[in-house]
Order: C-alpha cells, then sequence, then structure tokens
C-alpha cells in the first residue's frame, strides 16, 4: 500500500461531495484525508484526496471516479513534482513559566501564535505531514489540549495549471428518444 | 401570471406551471409512453399529462412501472420512462433502477418530491430518493428551481441513452411543479465531466488483429453491451470472417444465432460445456461488451488460465476490472466491431488469416459430445425444460420472451432458441425475482406488434402479478408462462446439492394455492394449465390463438428438476458439471 494524492476538478453542484465520498466508502476505500474548495473557475470545485492504497486498486477507483457526471478530471499528483501542504491549529497548556520554551518551538518551525490565555497558547502551522507530525511530537510535553487539522492540499510544481483544457464543452442535444 | 420573459413574442416564453413544462420537456424528449402512478408529490404533473400526447399506463405497483420502463427499453432501443409520487412512490422505484444499472438499461425515471421549503424536515412522503438512489442510479437529479426542467430533462436523456447506457432519475419538488415558469428546450448542454469515447484507438484495433492473427484458439466472448450497442450484424461478420467459436452471455442471449454452427451457447455457471470449455482452453478470448462477471468467470484465478484477453468495452471502468486485458479497447463496441472486421480484411487480402482448424474441430467436438440435455421424469411428469424447447419452436424466434431469476430462467436462456437480439429480456446482474411480468408488459407496449411471452416460475410470478390488471385493462396481451414447481427452484437446487436435501422454506405450495387459473380469470385474462407433456403443444397453441386479452398458463412440471450444466459458487469453471457427478472428459489430444 502507498499513499495517492489525487486532485479532482469537480463541477461545483449540490451533492458532488457526497457522490464521491460515497463511491470510495462503497468500493472498499478509506479517505486518509479529503480537502475541497473554489478554483480560478467558478464554476469548478477542487478536491484533494489522499488515499493508501495499491496502485491497480487506485486505477479502479479512479475510473468509477471519472464515471461520475459531475467529475471533470481527476489528476494524481507525483510528490516529486508537487508541493503538498496541510494546517494545524494546536492549543497548549502554557503558563508564565513555560512560555518561553513553547515560543521557541514555535520559531523552530516557523509555526505561529494565533491566541494566548493565561495557561494556554494556540498556534498555528502550516507544512507538509512529515513537518507536523515532528512539530506535535516536540509540543507533546506540554499537554496538548486541542487539536484541529485540514484536510492536505497539493499543487504542481512549474508553469501548467491542472485545468487547462478542462473547460466545459456543450454537448448537443440528444435526439429525440425516439427514433 | 402574464409575465413574458424575451421577446415576448415568442410563444415559448409564455407563462405556464413547472408541472406543464415537464410534460412538455418529456414531449420534446420524444417520449411516447410512460408508465406510473401518482400521488401528492407529483400530483400537478398527471393534470397537464391528461392533455398530452403521452400515453400514461396505470400500474399497480412502481416496482411494475420501473421494470416494465426496462422491458421497454430492452426491447426497442428508446429510453424507457416511468413515473412515482415521493416517498414510498419512489422508494419503490429502487428495486428496477438497481436492476437497469447492472443491466445498462437506457431509463429515466420521474419522481416528486416534497415542497422545496419542506426538503428535511422529515415530511410526511419525504425520502430523500436522490441520495438513495445515487450508487444505482448512472446520474440522479433534485430539482427545485421550475426553470431548469427542460435542462434537467434532457441531460438526463441524453445521459440514459448514451455511453453505457443506464438509469436517471429526476427529482422534481412539488413547489417546483406548481410554480411559473416559462419553457425553453435547451439547444446545447453544458456537461463538462461526460464525454464517453465511442471511436476506439486504432493502434488498439492493430494490436488486437495481430494477436487474434498470432493465437490459435480464440474465443468470441459476446456479452450484453452487443446488443445495447446493436452490433448484432457485426458479431456475426467477424465471427464468419475468421470463423472463431463464440459464446454468448446471459444477456447476450440473441445476439449471435443460436442455430449458427459456430455458437457454442452460453458461457458461466450454468453455461454449456461447449462454451465453458472454450474459454477455459483458449488462448485468446475477445470480450465484446462484456464483463467478465463472477457468474461467467467462477473462480477468477483459475479461469482460462492460458488466454490473453482483447477487452473492448465503451466503460473504461470494466476494462481490467476482474481480468487483466492484454489489449483495452475504449470505445462502442459496434464500432470497434467495425474497425477490427475491416483491418483483418487488409490482412486477408495480403494474405494473412488465422489457423484456428484444430481448434474449431475441437469446440465443436465437445459441443457434439455434451449437447444441452435433461431428463425426462420417470412417472411421466412434465419436464420443465421440454415446456421451454416447445414454447420456442411454436411461437419462434420473432417472440420475445422475458423471464425472472432461478432456474426457469436458466432453462428459457437455454433451450428456447434465439436468433435475434433484443428478444430476450432478463435480469441478469441484479437477479430480481418478479421481473418478467412487468417487463413483459413494457416490452409488449413498445413492441405491440411482437408476441410477447413472460416465461415465469411460481416463486417470482408471485411478486409482480399484479400488473395483469394493468395489461387486461390497458389492452397490453402478454403472455405468461408459469413454470410451476412449487418451490423456490434455484434455491431448492442448492439445497438439494449442498445443504442435504434439507428443504428449509422453499416450498411455496404452489400448486395448491393460489389457484393460477382463477387468479388469471380474477384479473380479466385467460387462464390455462398443463401437466402432461401430451398436453404442451397444445396448450402453447391455444395461447397463441388468444391475442386480445392476457393468457396466464400454468405448467405444473416436475419439482425435482435441475438446472445442469453446474459450476458450484467459488469453485474452477474446470470442475464444471454435465450432470450430477458427471464431469465431462475432455480428449486434450484433439487440440
Amino acid at each position: 500500500m502507498a499513499k495517492h494524492t489525487l486532485s479532482v476538478l469537480v463541477e461545483d453542484k449540490p451533492g458532488v461531495l457526497a457522490r464521491i465520498s460515497a463511491l470510495f466508502s462503497r468500493r472498499g476505500f478509506n479517505i486518509e484525508s479529503l480537502a475541497v474548495g473554489p478554483t480560478e473557475h467558478p464554476e469548478i470545485s477542487r478536491m484533494t484526496i489522499v488515499v493508501n492504497v495499491d496502485s491497480s486498486p487506485l486505477e479502479q477507483v479512479t475510473k468509477q471516479l471519472n464515471k461520475l457526471i459531475e467529475v471533470i478530471k481527476i489528476v494524481e499528483l507525483d510528490p516529486n513534482s508537487s508541493v503538498n501542504r496541510e494546517l494545524v491549529m494546536v492549543k497548549v497548556g502554557a503558563t508564565a513559566e513555560n512560555r518561553g520554551e513553547v515560543l521557541d518551538v514555535v520559531q523552530l518551525f516557523r509555526a505561529k501564535v494565533i491566541d494566548v490565555a493565561s495557561d494556554a497558547i494556540t498556534m498555528q502551522i502550516v507544512g507538509n505531514d512529515g513537518k507536523i507530525s515532528d512539530f506535535l511530537r516536540v509540543l507533546e510535553p506540554f499537554g496538548i489540549r486541542e487539536l484541529v487539522q485540514s484536510g492536505m492540499v497539493a499543487i504542481g510544481r512549474g508553469p501548467r495549471s491542472i485545468s487547462e483544457r478542462s473547460k466545459p464543452v456543450a454537448v448537443p442535444v440528444p435526439p429525440a428518444a425516439h427514433a | 401570471m402574464s409575465e413574458q420573459q424575451g421577446s415576448g413574442a415568442d410563444s415559448q416564453a409564455q407563462a405556464i406551471t413547472g408541472a406543464q413544462s415537464l410534460v412538455r420537456s418529456l414531449e420534446a424528449a420524444g417520449v411516447t409512453d410512460i408508465f406510473g402512478i401518482p400521488g401528492g408529490a407529483i400530483l400537478p404533473a398527471y393534470d397537464p399529462l391528461m392533455d398530452s400526447s403521452i400515453r400514461h399506463i396505470l400500474v399497480r405497483h412502481e416496482q411494475g412501472a420501473g421494470h416494465a420502463a426496462q422491458g421497454y427499453a430492452a426491447a426497442s432501443g428508446r429510453v424507457g420512462v416511468c413515473m412515482a409520487t415521493s416517498g414510498p412512490g419512489a422508494t419503490n422505484l429502487v428495486t428496477p433502477l438497481a436492476d437497469a444499472h447492472m443491466d445498462s438499461l437506457p431509463m429515466v425515471a420521474i419522481t416528486g418530491q416534497v415542497g422545496a421549503s419542506m426538503i428535511g424536515t422529515d415530511a410526511f412522503q419525504e425520502a430523500d430518493i436522490r441520495g438513495i438512489t445515487m450508487p444505482i442510479t448512472k446520474h440522479s437529479f433534485l430539482v427545485t428551481d421550475p426553470a431548469e426542467i427542460p435542462t434537467k430533462i434532457a441531460e438526463a436523456f441524453h445521459i440514459a441513452s448514451s455511453g453505457r447506457p443506464g438509469p436517471v432519475l429526476v427529482d422534481v419538488t412539488k413547489s417546483a411543479l406548481q410554480a411559473s415558469t416559462t419553457f425553453r428546450w435547451p439547444t446545447e448542454l453544458s456537461l463538462p465531466g461526460y464525454r464517453p469515447v465511442t471511436r476506439p484507438h486504432a493502434k488498439q484495433i492493430r494490436e488486437a488483429a495481430r494477436l487474434l492473427l498470432e493465437s490459435r484458439k480464440p474465443v468470441l466472448y459476446v456479452g450484453g453491451g452487443t446488443i445495447r450497442s446493436g452490433a448484432s450484424k457485426e458479431v456475426l461478420a467477424l465471427a464468419e470472417l475468421t470463423g472463431i467459436p463464440v459464446v454468448t452471455t446471459l444477456m447476450a442471449r440473441g445476439a449471435f444465432p443460436d442455430s449458427h454452427p459456430q455458437h457454442l451457447g452460453m458461457p458461466g455457471m450454468h453455461g454449456t460445456v461447449a462454451a465453458v470449455a472454450a474459454l477455459q482452453k483458449s488462448d485468446l478470448i475477445v470480450s465484446l461488451g462484456a464483463r467478465f462477471d463472477d457468474r461467467v468467470t467462477g473462480n477468477l484465478d483459475s479461469f482460462a488460465p492460458g488466454a490473453k484477453v482483447i477487452h473492448a468495452d465503451i466503460d473504461p471502468a470494466e476494462i481490467g476490472k476482474n481480468r487483466y486485458a492484454d489489449v483495452p479497447i475504449v470505445g462502442d463496441v459496434r464500432e470497434v466491431l467495425i474497425d477490427l472486421i475491416t483491418t483483418l480484411r487488409t490482412e486477408q487480402e495480403a494474405g494473412n488469416t488465422g489457423d484456428y482448424e484444430g481448434w474449431v474441430a475441437f469446440c465443436a467436438g465437445v459441443k457434439k459430445k455434451y449437447p444441452l440435455g435433461y431428463d425426462r421424469p420417470a412417472d411421466g411428469g412434465l419436464a420443465p425444460q421440454y415446456v421451454l424447447e416447445r414454447l420456442g419452436a411454436i411461437s419462434g424466434p420473432d417472440t420475445i420472451y422475458t423471464a425472472g431469476v432461478g432456474q426457469h430462467q436458466m432453462w428459457a436462456a437455454h433451450f428456447i432458441g434465439y436468433e435475434r437480439p433484443n428478444t430476450w429480456i432478463n435480469s441478469g446482474g441484479l437477479g430480481t425475482m418478479g421481473f418478467s411480468v412487468p417487463a413483459a408488459m413494457g416490452a409488449k407496449v413498445a413492441m405491440p406488434d411482437q408476441t410477447v411471452w413472460s416465461v415465469d416460475g411460481d416463486g417470482c410470478f408471485q411478486m409482480t402479478n399484479q400488473e395483469l390488471a394493468t395489461c387486461a385493462i390497458n389492452d397490453i396481451p402478454i403472455k405468461v408462462a408459469v413454470i410451476n414447481n412449487e418451490s423456490l427452484g434455484m434455491v431448492r437446487q442448492w439445497q438439494t446439492l449442498f445443504y442435504n436435501s434439507r428443504y428449509s422454506n422453499t416450498d411455496l405450495h404452489s400448486k395448491r394455492i393460489p389457484d393460477f387459473v382463477k387468479l388469471a380469470d380474477a384479473y380479466g385474462c385467460v387462464g390455462l394449465a398443463c401437466e402432461s407433456p401430451d398436453d404442451v403443444d397444445a396448450t402453447i397453441q391455444k395461447a397463441m390463438e388468444i391475442n386480445d386479452v392476457p393468457v396466464v398458463v400454468d405448467f405444473r412440471v416436475h419439482r425435482d428438476a435441475m438446472v445442469w450444466p453446474m459450476v458450484a459458487a467459488g469453485t474452477s469453471n474446470d470442475d464444471i458439471k454435465y450432470a450430477r457427478d458427471l464431469a465431462p472428459q475432455f480428449d486434450e489430444d484433439d487440440l
């Protein structure tokens, strides 16, 4: 099994997220992470889906995804030629005595403090999963009170966009149902 | 209500209700027949339907409407249409939608939905039918804006009938049906994610031709896709050009004439010995609109171990799904065949032909040694296979035959004899008991000039026979042959073979209750009964002569008859049994 990152361009229509997540579950795949958001085209949304699966069942699920009418394009992003990021917000206990230590960690990881209370501190970090797990490991001893993590988003390197050549194509109206 | 859009002079832009727009859209899509039942949420649509040219057939159960739409589509190739109200009306369509999805039938289901403001409130007769049917439809829409009705209907018919056909559900809220709108039939559709590939890739065709010429033991594995794409003529042309043996799956019976000497019959769990053996021992399987279903392959790891595979299908997801394809070809199977035939002809003119002589002789030998057969009951009772053999002989190959699921379906597939496409209609993928009678009704509405025989089991028949009322009232004179072995016969057969003849809950007592002749009579149909082989021909003849009302024939057959040949579930096709405890012997030296 290996981790694969799929970028899926979909029409921004109601129910499309349900269709995609249901398809993964009924074909027996676990989604590790999923992020949805708008793109440079207002009518198109982009999903970044991370799955842990062998490549031959992945091909099958990709084909099944392609059959969904609202799925426009699917691209598997190669980790070597793409950049991926996730965002974590984490709250740890920190008093006046050890706040300095926490801030050292923030600086080391180039994270950011987004809220401070008298006995707690909340930070955000953006990075790939390796950096994030290192950050959380170092924070562990301070006592993680709350943690929230976004799905991973990813984009290919270089000048090209995956949404190129995916502009809507008009299909002629069907000939009448009767011959 | 007097608002007009655009030029104002445009008569199309007059304010009408969403319900009127729905009916006009269905007319514009070419619909002439709808099967359905009204109810609260869909009620607004039934009012303008009264003034429409569309014939609406009021069925007795929504499941009947759905299967009728399937039978209509399977018999004619046109899109079958059914209509139901929200909640239970819509959920009763779930089985036909799933069935049409499995068997790739073009079908559009229109359902009413509660008013838009009520959605999500657990309103009376509310069910999220779009959500429920997502995994069992090709696509589904929820329409809340009346202005979208024409576009969504046009998209539904386009999606249902193009590419790999399938069912599309359009759920329309009562508020959209009641609102004021204008009708404008779209001139183009925007479906950026839907571009079915129909033209095969030339390189793949050349590669397929090369494999065909190199192979020594090829088989044409013909599936239901050849029927949906109307490719029977091309299948025959390829078979005759090359001389390669042909097998037709349960979904493809009739795609290639049963009488043709190259035809080895149906492969699979209950396939003929010749068809199963040909696939098992082949060195090249040419799959044409088939999907390597588990009922064809048996245990996949031991299926056709020496064969390379050319897999042609319009659905790329079918290729390589179950069996690796050496040459994948995405495209409409008819276009694939046309291109392949052209390439092979060119090769032939250049003197390149395949050498299949030994193989063809081997297959013909197996076919001769292990023909389809059955035992006559020792007590003089009626053999079900005999009934179907005679039905096929007397009613002939222009008849449309529909079947339910079980023993009668397998016997009907084997013993009737099919010569033309779209004459054999059954529930292959989903295996829906109760499919036969409503499907026959739909087929008869689509093709009123053809005789339609519903072959049904006594178990299946009792699931949907209420549609006999619909047939009797609406002048749909179908004929029903109930193969009555007073059991859930296929399940009983498995109990005989795998559960030490412990018959748990398979005895239906249907030779006692109900009385099928009286039941037919009660429904305004003619009821006949037959329990002796001597009366079979006369009974069928009598049924053939009645064309003004439906006929039901209760064929009271021997209950212990079994379907042979058989490959036990999950085992290898090499372990096929010709009859109980009888394995065929192949003379491998002939190869």
